[in-house]
């Protein structure tokens, strides 16, 4: 039987208001699953409740009611605390907020110290994760010397050398140009393939979600849409109408098909796109 | 007519004289016309936020010179700090800027510095935010309190109230959704509309610059690497990709199509040239 990496039953958060401001309920009896060894892009408006999500899945925060346990834990079980930080890890947007050594893998190996680990194990995790990410040259370069996505990349390795199950990137490639995306996504990509580590990406770019296994939509803390990418964005109308786009591969066949055109909406890579175009019209 | 502003053989080092010495910016030159929209593009590290530092006096040429409406910005220090009037430069996330208790007053801030008068700052502070669509009832708030997309907003205002007549903005969309980032991408054509002031926007996203952008700046190393309309620049996919950039997908798509050996513009950039491209395809063959 397939494990769960993450469950969430009847989940249910506000954030609580002070006295100028309002309570936000965020999630209402939500229901989530990410299958373990699974690779799952979680799409949506700025507060459609993204992050919040994420940080249900290492106990950052709890839930008000319902339940999340991430390879069987309770996230709410306090004596389980460390062991669900050490499953699932988190990188976030900015990579400068994440790095804190002056040497690079003095950084990496941050996190494997505090959880105690032998000398010559974090040695080795540290050059392990740094190779991963292909960082190895910049082991001992100062990080704030380092580009976006250099300073990604070692956010990501200091998450790698915990060896969780389970990585939650939020947004990771925001504040990066288009070499650092491709290289952090290939980066993810191959941590899902080759180290089997299950990956929840959050991002605002499509083309980025397309390479995942399974995207999710969230609206107004609900799930409009979860499928594969091609199921997913064949709902062009639909994710329209949530202010959300589509990859730009089945914008051009959508908008095709609004000009007499009848082609199916789930071409999504360039490849694939092209092939189509070039079927009816050369 | 004189451009607005002109960077000639503009050279900058970091750490002059430490063993961190590292060229920056080499000999760059070019001029940007009033009015115009101009995008620069290039990986992280390519030069483009010390390029724009240049632009509004926050940083110092090593040598070369930028040119204001024809005159050096560094020529005496009155004008140096008319320029930075001049030029807006709204950088990064600047919503971590936001400080003051309210949003009508970190909007005013910038104008307050100017030593306006109280009924101009508070026309220029209105203006402002009906220009990046803050609605009256959020002005008195805490900044603190509103959403990410409004508090982008709130920031890009404080730096629109100064009414610069050149907006420089260091990827003004980065993190916002796609609506979020539309909307203020929206709201910097009205002010350049309404004013006709010159943008300059940095962007690490190809189908953005293709979007706005009259014309596209490409460095690479701390060098012009390409100039040109974004027809021009976007039909160097290789070259491109080679420097670390990328061209917009649909791009992608119509090179594939070329290489299919249909009869296609490989430098097509939008969805909407995109599908007239086809349909003409169409009809030629059609009539052949």
């Amino acid at each position: 039987m397939e494990t769960k990496a993450i469950s969430v039953e009847q989940l249910n958060f506000a954030y609580a208001g002070g006295e100028d401001t309002p309570t936000v309920q965020v999630f209402e009896n939500l229901d989530f699953s990410v299958e373990e060894g699974s690779f799952v892009a979680v799409l949506g408006r700025n507060g459609c409740g993204k992050s919040t999500l994420a940080k249900h899945f290492n106990a950052i925060l709890l839930p008000s009611g319902g339940k999340v346990s991430v390879f069987s834990m309770d996230t709410s079980d306090e004596d389980a605390l460390l062991d669900i930080r050490k499953c699932v890890g988190m990188v976030f947007q900015n990579p400068d907020n994440q790095i804190i050594s002056n040497v690079v893998e003095e950084d990496v190996a941050f996190a494997p110290e505090n959880l105690g680990i032998p000398r010559d194990e974090i040695r080795r995790r540290v050059d392990e994760a740094l190779e991963i990410v292909g960082m190895t040259k910049y082991k001992n370069h100062a990080p704030h010397l380092l580009s976006g996505g250099q300073k990604q990349r070692i956010a990501i390795a200091g998450v790698i050398a915990m060896r969780p199950k389970c990585i939650v990137l939020d947004e990771p490639t925001a504040m990066l140009d288009p070499r650092g995306r491709r290289e952090v996504m290939e980066t993810i990509r191959r941590l899902n393939e080759e180290s089997k580590i299950t990956v929840v990406l959050i991002t605002h770019h499509m083309a980025e979600a397309a390479l995942a296994d399974r995207v999710v939509v969230m609206e107004h803390g609900n799930i409009l849409a979860d499928g594969t990418p091609k199921e997913v964005f064949s709902q062009v109308q639909r994710l329209k109408d949530a202010r959300l786009t589509v990859p730009e591969t089945t914008q051009l066949l959508y908008e095709l098909n609004q000009n007499g055109y009848d082609f199916s909406l789930d071409s999504l890579s360039v490849e694939e796109c092209a092939q189509a175009i070039y079927k009816t019209f050369a | 007519m004189t451009p607005i502003l002109q960077v000639v053989d503009l050279c900058h080092t970091y750490g002059e004289g430490t063993p961190f010495c590292h060229d920056a910016l080499q000999n760059i030159s070019f001029s940007i016309e009033e009015g115009e929209f101009v995008g620069i593009i290039g990986h992280t590290g390519s030069g483009k936020s010390t390029l724009i530092q240049h632009l509004n006096c926050l940083a110092k040429p090593s040598s070369g010179q930028i040119l204001f409406r024809g005159e050096d910005v560094w020529k005496d220090k009155a004008f140096t700090r008319d320029v930075r009037f001049r030029v807006g430069l709204v950088f990064q996330y600047p919503e971590y800027q936001l400080f003051e208790e309210t949003v009508y007053d970190d909007i005013a801030f910038g104008p307050k510095n100017m030593g306006l008068s109280k009924e101009e700052i508070d026309r220029r502070v209105r203006r402002a935010a009906g220009f990046v669509g803050i609605p009256e009832e959020n002005l008195q708030k805490s900044p603190f309190d509103l959403s990410g997309g409004q508090k982008r907003r709130a920031a890009i205002a404080g730096v629109i109230a100064m009414e610069p007549q050149v907006l420089i903005l260091d990827e003004p969309t980065a993190g916002l959704d796609p609506a979020g980032g539309e909307k203020i991408l929206q709201n910097i054509r009205a002010y350049q509309k309404a004013l006709n002031a010159t943008v300059i926007m940095v962007s690490h996203s190809m189908e953005e610059v293709a979007a706005c952008a009259d014309r596209l700046i490409v460095l690479n190393e701390g060098a012009v690497a390409m100039m040109g309309t974004p027809h021009e620049v976007f039909s160097h996919a290789q070259e491109l990709e080679k420097i670390g950039l990328d061209v917009p997908q649909v791009t992608r798509v119509f090179l594939r199509l070329r290489q299919l050996g249909m009869d296609v513009d490989p430098a097509v950039y939008n969805i909407k040239d995109a599908v007239s491209a086809l349909m003409k395809y169409r009809g030629v063959n059609a009539d052949a």
